[in-house]
């Protein structure tokens, strides 16, 4: 496997407004990446640049090693699907299709084999003469797919492809993707803000935040150890502690926060550095006296069913609020009592505040 | 019961009114069509003396209403298509590009269409006679291409307010270059709106008398050969040929419109 | 990069939007905007006695434009305006209001049956009208016919019968930009009004005018402005007793052969359609609601 795409300190501004701030991400050949993040993190923008339609302001874009920015949308290997499937309304679903290999002069009947071919493939057999109009959005869905595919691209882009689909065909089309990249053995970049769409996808995710590449990684490596606070909170529910590390031992820290203090097992921590923890509901554990480590207290203030999951939202001296989920069935406290949160220190995922780094620079100004 | 009453009453007025607004938009037209099967050749034309074609056959005799009619088309079809292309091109261009002075000539647009049009007729024939343009066919197209053209942009620019880009995006990522996409895509996708700022195009040049009125020369229109005979009283061959016209513009436009609607329904 | 940069942004902006926005630019400037600089100069200059135009500075044109007789036609022109304006607005708004209201499947024909008078040339149709109205025309044909009068009634060469005219001519003006805004107003907020306890009357000055008020005000602009120049239909139904504006300009180009006269009474045609124009920009009206 070899790199497919190499962005090196790409950097888009528009105006005043930095909207991808020094990107550096290598795509592997033939792997499912997904770019993530909420709305305005910078993730279209950077599938734009690489598919052709925006020029990076400073910094390249290479695919197979080749510098792509002189070379105009039509001159790249590379194909997208739209957000908005961007079908030609005047153009029959076979048209549509057939318009990739049309433009690169392919004897008409591969076209209409090929076409053929990829329409078997996605499923639309007997749509060739209709009109985009006359689909349904996963039929859109289908036909914005088979058009970009069939041109065999080095890389497939997908701008939020599924977006407009209601949940269930929107799982379902997940799965469909996922097929079609394992069997066709193209490279997808994949754009979304959908987290669990991302999770369930990607053979690696890549979190864009404010323009910035937050964490590059395995869904595993993203859920257990989030790099930053921002994707410990965008990735699945989590508890957030914000402290400072009040204590420094073997293999764990102690990090004081408003309602008291917690542990988590961490290396490479300073005392009084900020720091971060991150506890998922799931793995916190509650108990009626005071554990090791700990010297939270909160009281239950209610659940919420969500399907086979209970969750149980337990209310700190401050006003914060926390979480704890169960499996249905499973025993919880009643509403109204005290317990003291805990959990096994390993569970716990302690991340450096980006604070630390103004803290950072001004000891720096001080020594100098 | 009584609100039932009431609804039916509401709407019996509404289809009278309605009736007698449609009455009044279509009586001088009737007052046309019945006076081109109008026997009597006195003038002022105007006693009913029985029904006859005899009009419609002394039309093709009648070389210089025709020559007219002639000259409107010619101007009409020439000025159309030049204020289409003109225009289309323009509306996409100010659409799609930033530019200087993109501002300024959105608002110059406006002008040919609030600014009376005697007042464009003069200014016309004041810089054609001072840069010494001889009036006539000439004139009459530029000056008709000027009050065309904001109608053609108004148009195409409506149809691509719910314009989405990404298709042209999409034709380029498929590797077609700038201009085959603007005909592959573009154009067959504006259709509709090309296609209305025409047919708006052709219909005000057809219909002008004011500013043609300036700048004709000895160039005589359609519309001008009617001013003229109106003192004497418009002879029924104007009629019929009027009544032709008629006909004619509500088979095309019937045709356009069907032409349309099937085409792009999204 | 840099030099990578601007031929670029060449390829994909500069020379397409030369191409596209350069004709209509042309157009712009040579067939509108410079003609009316030109009415402008005009309007500052003198004749001679064989009334050629002498390009020598004077303001006399504009002295002559405040003369009594002037001003009677200023008025009577605004006054004719006005009602046109009026009439279009009362016939046009229950018009537009029902057609467009209406759940017939018809309603594109409707809306067409509007416009196919138009396909025919406007000076035909207002002498269409003169046939209609006049002492041997239908109308009196009928009346006398009816025993109603005994001599035919002279109904031409009134003001009314060119406010008539008017009316026939630019309602069509009136009623598209009435039909586009109604068209557009939420049922749900005629049940909401009605729901909350307004009577018809009350909804239809509390919800229904105001939110169509965008297309009674570029409905006048569009019917009022035209009015002021429209000299053939005050000619051929006026007969020259109901002059406008327009008919002013007219005889200075064509019979009295003064223009730099017409140059500058089009400079108050001019003035007027601006101050009108902005008026309705400052109640908020969209100028791209004008025109189409």
């Amino acid at each position: 496997m070899g790199h497919i795409v190499e962005l090196e300190n790409v950097n888009k501004i528009y105006g005043t407004n930095h909207v991808v701030k020094d990107l550096n991400l290598t795509v592997e050949e033939g792997e499912f990446l997904t770019l993530l993040g909420s709305s305005g993190c910078g993730k279209t923008t950077t599938l734009r640049m690489i598919a052709g339609f925006e020029e990076p302001t400073e910094g390249s874009i290479k695919v197979e090693g080749e510098s792509i920015e002189e070379k105009e949308p039509f001159e790249r290997d590379v194909n997208t699907v739209f957000q908005s499937y961007a079908l030609f309304p005047h153009k029959t679903i076979f048209d549509n299709i057939a318009y990739g290999l049309k433009m690169k002069k392919v004897p008409k009947d591969e076209i209409k084999e090929r076409v053929k071919e990829i329409m078997k493939l996605v499923q639309l057999e007997g749509f060739e003469k209709r009109y985009p109009s006359q689909l349904s959005g996963g039929q859109k869905q289908r036909v914005a797919i088979a058009r970009a595919l069939i041109n065999k691209p080095k890389v497939l882009l997908l701008d939020e492809p599924l977006g407009a689909l209601d949940l269930k065909l929107r799982k379902q089309m997940q799965l469909e993707l996922k097929r079609l990249q394992k069997k066709l053995n193209i490279t997808f970049i994949y754009v979304t803000h959908d987290q669990e769409e991302a999770l369930t996808m990607s053979d690696r995710i890549a979190i864009m935040h404010d323009g910035i590449l937050d964490q590059l990684g395995t869904p595993t490596e993203i859920y257990e150890s989030p790099a930053t606070k921002f994707v410990a909170t965008f990735i699945g529910e989590t508890n957030i502690f914000d402290g400072m590390v009040s204590l420094v031992n073997e293999d764990d820290v102690q990090v004081t926060i408003e309602n008291g203090f917690i542990s988590g097992k961490a290396e490479g921590f300073r005392f009084g550095e900020y720091i971060t923890v991150s506890v998922r509901p799931e793995k916190m554990k509650y108990s009626d006296t005071h554990v090791h480590g700990f010297s939270i207290v909160g009281t239950v203030k209610d659940y919420v069913y969500v399907g086979s999951v209970i969750k149980c939202i337990v209310a700190l001296p401050n006003g914060n609020e926390l979480k704890l989920e169960r499996l249905a069935g499973q025993s919880l406290p009643e509403i109204g009592s005290y317990i003291y949160p805990y959990w096994e220190k390993e569970d716990a995922v302690l991340i450096h505040s980006r604070e630390n780094s103004i803290f950072e620079a001004l000891d720096n100004i001080t020594l100098a | 019961m009584k609100r039932e009453k009431k609804t039916k009453r509401i709407k019996a007025v509404s289809v009278s009114f309605c009736t007698l607004i449609y009455l009044f938009l279509f009586l001088p037209i009737s007052v046309i069509v019945v006076n081109s099967f109008n026997a009597t050749k006195t003038k002022p034309y105007l006693s009913w003396k029985g029904f006859t074609f005899d009009w419609y056959i002394k039309l093709w005799s009648n070389s210089s209403l025709l020559g007219a009619f002639a000259n409107t088309m010619v101007i009409a079809i020439v000025s159309t298509i030049l204020a289409t292309i003109i225009g289309t091109l323009g509306a996409i261009g100010i659409y799609r590009y930033k530019f200087r002075g993109k501002g300024i000539i959105n608002g110059l647009l406006y002008i040919p269409v609030v600014i009376p049009e005697i007042v464009i007729g003069i200014a016309l024939l004041t810089i054609f006679s001072k840069v010494n343009i001889p009036r006539g066919m000439i004139t009459l197209i530029l000056a008709h291409v000027s009050f065309c053209v904001p109608f053609v942009v108004f148009n195409v620019r409506a149809r691509l307010a719910g314009y989405d880009k990404s298709v042209e995006e999409a034709s380029m990522d498929l590797g077609a270059n700038r201009v085959t996409t603007f005909f592959e895509i573009t154009l067959p996708i504006m259709a509709p709106g090309i296609g209305g700022g025409a047919l708006l195009a052709f219909t005000l040049s057809i219909d002008d008398v004011i500013i043609s009125y300036f700048v004709n020369g000895q160039t005589k229109t359609y519309p001008l050969r009617v001013m003229e005979s109106i003192k004497s009283g418009v002879a029924p061959d104007v009629n019929a040929l009027s009544t032709i016209i008629l006909l004619g513009t509500i088979v095309l436009v019937a045709l356009t419109q069907s032409d349309i609607l099937k085409k792009v329904k999204s | 990069m840099e030099k990578s940069h601007s031929k670029h942004e060449w390829r994909a902006n500069t020379l397409p939007a030369m191409v596209m926005v350069g004709p209509v630019t042309l157009v712009l400037l040579f067939l509108v905007v410079a003609p009316l600089i030109f009415v402008g100069i005009m309007s500052l200059c003198k004749t001679d006695e064989y009334y050629n135009v002498v390009y020598d500075f004077t303001l006399v044109n504009y002295a002559k434009l405040i003369s009594p007789d002037y001003l009677k036609i200023y008025l009577q022109s605004l006054l004719i305006a006005f009602f046109t304006t009026v009439i279009c607005i009362l016939l046009g708004y229950p018009f537009s209001y029902i057609i467009a209201r209406t759940k017939s499947k018809k309603k594109t024909l409707l809306y067409m049956l509007v416009i196919i008078p138009f396909w025919t040339n406007s000076l035909i149709r207002i002498y269409g009208w003169r046939t209609f109205l006049g002492s041997s025309g239908w109308l009196n044909s009928l009346l006398m016919l009816l025993h109603i009068t005994k001599e035919p009634v002279d109904m031409l060469y009134k003001t009314g019968t060119t406010i008539l005219g008017m009316v026939y001519c630019l309602i069509p003006f009136m009623i598209l930009p009435l039909y586009t805004a109604i068209e557009k107003l939420d049922t749900s907020l005629l049940e909401a009004s009605s729901d909350l306890g307004a009577k018809p009357v009350k909804t239809l000055f509390e919800v229904i005018i105001p939110l169509t008020s965008s297309g009674i005000f570029s409905g006048s602009i569009m019917v009022f402005i035209p009015c002021l120049g429209y000299f053939f239909v005050s000619n051929i139904l006026g007969g020259g007793n109901t002059d406008v504006i327009g008919n002013l300009i007219e005889r200075q180009f064509k019979s009295a052969n003064n223009w730099p006269l017409g140059a500058a009474l089009s400079i108050i045609l001019i003035l007027v359609t601006l101050v009108l124009v902005k008026i309705y920009q400052k109640l908020g009206g969209d100028m791209d609601s004008l025109g189409v």
